[in-house]
């Protein structure tokens, strides 16, 4: 479904994979070394250069803004421009099953975004991703911060959209977690991407 | 005009010791201010008696050709000030071009409108009015646009995370960067709207105050400080809303990115 030819950015080797629907995809690799580098490219939040499509329409053939409701993608640290956490959801009752299914209070609607802890910010920055309704997810550690309950109801979340077709490439450093979220690994060293096939799966993982 | 009083160069020296005055306070108190402010009073002794040179000189050959080289010194002098008061600078021409062009175009267009409408001097590029009046607007355009920038870029600095989360939700970069626009925008025309609102209670202007000591009436010298202020108040909008809108979409592109990587790093 996304084909990436030779993407290539600022500290970044040129990049080629393919994402196939209802596959999530992990990235691994040591801090610093690109991995939301090559998220925020494929994004196209940062200048690059390549071949990316989705589903054979190129990226190029699109405005910025219709690839990214397409191709959305959660940083480490999502961004809030408004003071309640409401206003930045276009319609707040019909993401209330995905907030039900993260642990998340309905009240949270009128909080200020102060209120809500780091934790709450990343679900909540989650839930707004998929409201969009994208076909492709590029996740930057959305765990991170989360305790085992929360990180099992992420987990969860993911891999329901998943079944329903949505291809997910996911920033972690947990390896456990790599290995039950994705049946594929891509790994970023030094700017440089190079795939693990199933056999180096089985001995890294 | 008989009622004028003119001044000799003692009147000066002895008004000057008032900055020597402070100077001693500044060392009595340990300031650490008194070489700059010796320098500045020095500076502006000797740059207002060239200007005062320079105007005679103008004033006597009534040429545009003059004028309009008198202008674009100013015009020139004044977009160096804006680029010299931002912290972060657009990289390569732009730091200049952007402050320079924006103010040439509000200042040249509002002091043309002022000379052909409501002053009309014979012939309507007269240097007597017309760099005056390109000076007072300048000043003020000047102030305007480099708060406006310096509010523009160092919103999208610290809210860049806030902006860039609206461009990956598949907002437009207008849309996304439109509250740090308008946060800009409103402090570039605070002093204008602050200047209005105090004006004739706290402060007199020093135009009108000019005109007063040079045997106006008061009334006619309040019309010409009305007639002013108005033009400040159009110079600086025009200028702050072409600076910042420029200002934005240069640190934006065309697949709606935030680049503020064309801003140069750390302190200029």
């Amino acid at each position: 479904m996304l084909e990436v030819v030779a993407l290539r950015r600022a500290a970044l080797q040129p990049a080629s994979f393919s994402l196939a629907a209802g596959e999530c995809l992990a990235v691994r690799g040591p801090s610093g070394a690109g991995k939301s580098l090559l998220l925020r490219a494929i994004a196209d939040l940062d200048p690059n250069e390549g071949q990316v499509s989705l589903d054979g329409q190129a990226r190029d053939s699109m405005t910025a803004p219709q690839w990214r409701r397409l191709v959305g993608y959660l940083p480490a640290e999502p961004g809030w421009w408004a003071d309640s956490i409401g206003e930045h959801f276009s319609n707040w009752t019909t993401v209330s099953p995905m907030l039900d299914a993260l642990g998340l209070p309905a009240a949270a609607c009128a909080w200020p975004v102060s209120r809500a802890s780091t934790g709450e910010r990343l679900r909540l920055a989650l839930v707004r991703a998929l409201s969009v309704g994208p076909r492709v997810l590029l996740l930057d550690e959305p765990t991170a911060a989360l305790d085992a309950v929360s990180v099992a109801a992420v987990e969860a979340l993911i891999a329901a959209k998943v079944v329903q077709g949505m291809a997910v490439l996911w920033v972690t450093h947990d390896t456990a977690q790599a290995k039950r979220v994705a049946s594929r690994c891509l790994v970023v060293e030094a700017g440089q991407l190079r795939q693990e096939g199933p056999e180096w799966t089985a001995i890294s993982l | 005009m008989d009622s004028y009083i003119a001044l000799g160069y003692g009147d000066l020296a002895l008004a000057s010791l008032l900055v020597l005055a402070n100077a001693g306070l500044s060392l009595a108190l340990d300031l650490g201010i008194h070489r700059r402010l010796l320098i500045a009073a020095v500076r502006m002794v000797v740059q207002l008696s060239l200007m005062g040179v320079a105007l005679t000189a103008l004033f006597s050959h009534v040429s545009p050709l003059w004028t309009a080289l008198a202008a674009l010194v100013m015009v020139g002098f004044a977009g160096n000030e804006v680029a010299s008061r931002q912290e972060r600078r657009l990289t390569g021409l732009w730091a200049y071009g952007l402050g320079t062009g924006c103010m040439m175009l509000a200042a040249t267009l509002v002091t043309v409108f002022a000379l052909t409408t409501a002053l009309r001097p014979q012939p309507w590029y007269d240097p007597r009015y017309a760099v005056p009046l390109l000076g007072m607007i300048l000043g003020n355009t000047m102030t305007g646009i480099s708060l406006g920038l310096h509010t523009l870029t160092s919103g999208l600095i610290t809210r860049r995370a806030a902006v860039e989360a609206r461009l990956m939700l598949g907002e437009t970069r207008r849309e996304a960067m439109g509250p740090v626009i308008r946060q800009a925008l409103r402090s570039a025309l605070m002093p204008i709207i602050n200047s209005m609102s105090a004006t004739g209670v706290v402060a007199l202007p020093g135009m009108m105050t000019g005109q007063i000591l040079g045997g106006v009436t008061p009334v006619e010298a309040v019309k010409y400080q009305i007639l002013i202020l108005f033009l400040i108040a159009g110079g600086t909008g025009l200028g702050a809303v072409s600076a910042v809108l420029s200002g934005a979409w240069r640190l934006s592109d065309s697949r709606h990115r935030l680049r503020l990587d064309r801003l140069t790093s750390g302190k200029a």
